[in-house]
């Protein structure tokens, strides 16, 4: 029994991130049916942003904000200059963009920052609080509680501002949206900027936990997209529910059956859903138009 | 004759190349590399740019078939070629299983069921280290040998490497020109309009699935002996990610296309190697901006612009005559 709850408490911490990164890939999904493989960068640029302001003498929050920021502009100058130029290109060639903008990201990360490992210290001290024989550590109540706040924060952008609004009209009908005043290109740039901001503040959320290089983003990124697949590629919760899934599926696996296929498990898990509801748990099956 | 005068040129030149060359390092050594690369980009060019069921695992056929050879001449000291035909058998019955699931997937969602068939390969290749060696690989292999002579130089190698990849895009296309290629484009096309002219889809595709698969493994055998070393590096999700970007980046569903940007990616870090730190960076830039301004690739673009122009050529005399 406390051994579940342990596994429930660093499941759901993984899994939080998790979500946000895929909450990310399907906001973009939703706005411009791009999936966009540099989603894993942001949490990257994100995190070793934040390290090297810290280290520069900013305060705690200042530097955190300042990562926001710096990532949030990569994500409107992703779409700017990479995504708005290739507007007619096929899912395949967008993916391959997205594929080469993340390598490029990455290139980058590496001259500025060098291939070092670095880690953020803890919001809020390390000393772990103990609950029966589980014990959880102050930043894991961060992430679980930081990612709660940010999902929430998504859902009422969505379902209550005007903007939020547009944004998802642009997902069911660009056209149409367009015709009723809708300016659909600036909502696709909000959406590039709102998910690099998810990634960035996921990064920053979880670096205290895992350390992080210039490298650290693709995993990461490639797991946000099981979460968001997971879920049903382009439902929001559906997203927040696949992180959590995966990341509970990830620690359980790793606890019961080996942590050496901690990531086969996950997959396979993936795959096996995926053969019994082929779009995602969440998702909406979808017609083929002829 | 003519659909293939292409075809008959490059084979001319990939094999006058040795002869010309014979001690080049850029022809025997990266040239294996290339061929090796062509192959795989023109297999997985049969499944995604033919059939349009895109791929990201496609490496983990490659390394099934690199350690299949490689744990059965090694630790059970069978044949190669008998290695090779196991290796190769158990690929197809296993792509034959897996195909039908994982192609009634569509889109993203194939896209990520065969993202994880590959890192779960990837993973076994690393975990399982009684039998593949973990991450430290294995080496040792026995040499191969064909009509009785070993294949131990640079020089032979290319020679097979060669002859295999001419053999495997002879092949490609042809079946682009056969039944089963218009099977295949029809399904590319829509699946429900195909399966309405009478084409057995889920066939169709798990058929192309299986060839694909094969000739993968195929190649991968080839490689662990040239190699004389496999490790899971050379099989990981980034090289899945790297044969699927020769395709597009070539020009999806084109054969020479798959060549040209097989060759081009093979070469591409020989020459940036010179800008060590930066060349990530230049990697990067250079594929998005290729996919930016040619979003349908390389090969296709260019043959777009020849033939516009040679139509220009040919209208401008009648014009002028009348």
């Amino acid at each position: 029994m406390d051994q579940l709850l342990q596994f429930l408490i660093s499941g759901l911490t993984v899994g939080s991130i998790y979500a946000l990164v895929a909450l990310g890939f399907s906001i973009i999904y939703n706005a411009s049916d791009v999936v966009n493989f540099a989603q894993g960068e942001f949490v990257m640029i994100g995190a070793m942003s934040a390290i090297f302001l810290l280290k520069d003498g900013l305060p705690y929050p200042v530097a955190a904000f300042c990562a926001i920021s710096i990532t949030v502009l990569v994500g409107l100058a992703l779409d700017k200059l990479a995504i708005e130029p290739a507007k007619n290109a096929t899912v395949v060639t967008t993916i391959i963009i997205t594929i080469g903008a993340s390598i490029f990201l990455r290139g980058a990360a590496l001259l500025i920052w060098g291939k070092e490992i670095y880690g953020l210290p803890p919001f809020t001290g390390d000393q772990p609080i103990t609950i029966g024989s589980a014990t959880i550590l102050p930043q894991n109540i961060w992430v679980m509680a930081g990612t709660a706040a940010a999902v929430m924060a998504v859902k009422y952008f969505f379902d209550r501002t005007l903007m939020g609004k547009a944004i998802m009209a642009c997902s069911f009908n660009k056209k149409a949206a367009y015709l009723v005043g809708i300016n659909v290109q600036h909502m696709l740039l909000v959406s590039y900027g709102l998910s690099a901001a998810l990634g960035s503040a996921a990064g920053i959320l979880v670096a205290p936990i895992t350390f992080m290089t210039y490298g650290s983003g693709v995993m990461l990124g490639l797991k946000g997209f099981c979460a968001a697949i997971l879920g049903g590629m382009g439902s929001s919760m559906g997203a927040v529910a696949g992180g959590l899934l995966l990341g509970l599926i990830e620690t359980v696996g790793a606890g019961f059956i080996s942590s050496g296929y901690k990531d086969a498990i996950a997959f396979f898990v993936i795959m096996l859903v995926l053969f019994i509801r082929p779009s995602g748990i969440l998702g909406k099956a979808e017609s083929e138009r002829v | 004759m003519k659909r293939l005068s292409g075809y008959y040129v490059f084979a001319l030149v990939t094999l006058a190349l040795p002869v010309l060359f014979p001690d080049n390092y850029y022809v025997t050594v990266v040239g294996v590399t290339v061929c090796t690369n062509i192959v795989l980009a023109v297999s997985l060019n049969l499944l995604m740019g033919y059939a349009g069921q895109i791929s990201l695992g496609h490496a983990a056929f490659f390394g099934l078939g690199a350690y299949s050879s490689a744990v059965l001449t090694v630790r059970y000291g069978m044949n190669p070629w008998l290695a090779m035909t196991a290796g190769t058998m158990m690929v197809a019955a296993l792509s034959y299983v897996l195909s039908r699931p994982i192609l009634k997937l569509k889109g993203h969602y194939l896209a990520m069921a065969t993202l994880g068939l590959g890192i779960i390969v990837h993973i076994f290749f690393v975990q399982a280290d009684q039998l593949t060696g973990g991450p430290d690989g294995m080496s040792g292999l026995p040499a191969l040998r064909l009509f009785g002579y070993p294949i131990d130089s640079d020089l032979k190698w290319y020679w097979v490497f060669s002859v295999f990849m001419l053999l495997s895009v002879l092949f490609s296309l042809n079946i682009a020109k056969s039944r089963a290629g218009r099977a295949l484009a029809a399904v590319h096309g829509s699946e429900i309009a195909a399966q309405m002219l009478g084409v057995d889809t889920a066939k169709v595709k798990s058929h192309v699935f299986v060839f694909s698969a094969v000739l993968a493994c195929i190649t991968g055998s080839l490689f662990a002996h040239q190699q004389d070393f496999v490790s899971p590096e050379s099989f990981s999700f980034f090289f899945s990610i790297e044969l699927v970007t020769m395709v597009v980046l070539g020009g999806l569903g084109s054969t020479f296309g798959a060549v040209i940007g097989a060759v081009l990616l093979s070469l591409l870090p020989e020459v940036l190697i010179v800008f060590e730190d930066f060349e990530v960076l230049i990697f990067g830039a250079i594929l998005m901006v290729i996919m930016i301004f040619l979003p349908q690739g390389l090969f296709v673009a260019l043959e777009q612009t020849f033939f516009k122009i040679v139509r220009r050529k040919r209208k401008e005399p009648a014009d002028a005559a009348a």
